[in-house]
């Protein structure tokens, strides 16, 4: 049977991507945000997983307004690195893993949730940035992703996006999905996205140190609570953009601890927590955990 | 019945809902067509040829031409597609960003690098932060 081993939890901000390829990690501007990750490196080397299914959004790359799924899961065998106006980033191509993602669409579906069923698609920083984080840099051409990644992509651009509750019982949903494949896999779950910040208007470049702490001691211990923060306050406290939170909240309802919407099993294993500010315009936070 | 919005008493904020997209589709849509690199050739050629090419509203239009991201946003644009007319400038999303605060590059810069802009006073219209002046297009004819 396959199993959900872990969540990871990170910010995918465009620019630690461009720090990346541009071999700026050790400049001192960066250094600290990289330094949060030496430990998560080291770790996905230890507990390799045979999957890693991703939960991020698309800004305006794969989606424009012709399509807007509010929960989509790529089933394709392999996605592009996009062009988001500057170029492709320089990363492997994503392979997929259509046999389990169709299954765990096929599931999900059955369990009352509509996901929408992309077969083709390129994956923007939101996909890759995790990946470069947690794997280092790689080479294009030479090098490969260390397992392969089913894209899960939330809307979380226009209005409204799906609850914190939703995408908590999402994830418990993609847990059940998940459970029920008869391969023997290791499968990680990440949430990425966030966490304070906010790229428009005259309230631009908000951020919010002790919201995003609490949020995270909240997301580790008592993700119940989280799950019902409403939107509102999201945008209120943590930026317009910071509504990607509700991504984290996937991965946390996956998780073995949480069943029937309440936490009754063995609290998670909080094996790392990291939080900088800023990158650019964001500020990064990162916890690992794995299941008791 | 009203639909609940509890969002719109945020300062110096435009939350991009389906009204907004509603307003901006076609706003947004040019913007995706920066995407390709033929696109972005022609569009820098001839700015206003290129816009005329798109059943966009005169007043986007004149928000595009005066990269305005404020005014962009107030007719319907998401900064996420907007981003895509900064690409095409060769700015960075930090730069982006900065330029709808009424603050320089250097002074966005700078607070970003020291930890941002605090939410004390910034949570409601009408409190006393440093985000709350009208987001009032400066180029705005209409």
């Amino acid at each position: 049977m396959a199993k959900i081993t872990a969540s990871v939890y990170t910010s995918h901000v465009p620019a630690i991507g461009a720090a990346m390829d541009l071999g700026k990690t050790e400049e001192a501007s960066w250094q600290p945000l990289f330094a949060g990750y030496e430990y998560s490196k080291q770790w996905m080397k230890d507990n390799k997983p045979d999957v890693v299914l991703l939960v991020f959004n698309d800004h305006a790359t794969a989606f424009s307004l012709d399509m807007i799924p509010t929960f989509a899961i790529g089933t394709a065998d392999q996605y592009q690195p996009a062009d988001e106006g500057w170029g492709p980033r320089p990363v492997p191509v994503v392979q997929g893993h259509s046999a389990l993602a169709s299954h765990i669409a096929h599931s999900v579906i059955q369990q009352d949730f509509d996901l929408t069923i992309v077969n083709k698609m390129d994956v923007d920083h939101g996909l890759t940035v995790p990946l470069s984080l947690m794997c280092g840099s790689l080479d294009p051409k030479t090098d490969q992703w260390p397992c392969p990644v089913i894209p899960f992509a939330v809307n979380v651009v226009q209005y409204p996006v799906p609850s914190g509750k939703r995408c908590f019982d999402l994830g418990q949903a993609i847990r059940k999905a998940v459970e029920s494949y008869d391969d023997d896999l290791n499968v990680h779950i990440w949430g990425t996205g966030g966490m304070s910040h906010q790229l428009q208007g005259p309230r631009a470049g908000l951020i919010n140190r002790d919201w995003d702490n609490a949020f995270l001691d909240k997301l580790i211990a008592d993700p119940v609570a989280a799950a019902h923060i409403p939107h509102i306050d999201y945008v209120r406290d943590a930026g317009s953009e910071g509504i990607e939170l509700v991504m984290w909240l996937i991965a946390r309802g996956a998780m073995s601890d949480i069943s029937d919407g309440k936490q009754t099993g063995i609290p998670p294993t909080l094996k790392h927590r990291f939080y900088h500010v800023p990158a650019s315009n964001t500020a990064v936070g990162h916890a690992i955990l794995e299941n008791s | 019945m009203a639909l609940d919005k509890p969002y719109l008493d945020i300062p110096g904020t435009i939350i991009f809902d389906a009204e907004q997209s509603r307003k901006g589709y076609w706003l947004n849509q040019f913007c995706m067509s920066l995407m390709k690199a033929e696109n972005r050739t022609r569009f820098k050629a001839d700015e206003r040829a290129y816009l005329d090419e798109w059943p966009m509203t005169e007043e986007q239009k004149q928000a595009v031409l005066a990269r305005d991201l404020n005014w962009c946003m107030a007719t319907g644009g998401n900064i996420y597609f907007l981003a895509k007319i900064g690409a095409t400038d060769g700015k960075s999303f930090q730069q982006m960003a900065g330029s709808m605060t009424g603050m320089s590059e250097e002074a966005y810069r700078n607070m970003m690098i020291n930890g941002g802009r605090s939410v004390e006073g910034n949570r409601r219209i009408g409190e006393n932060g440093d985000a709350q002046r009208p987001i009032a297009p400066k180029h705005q004819t209409s």
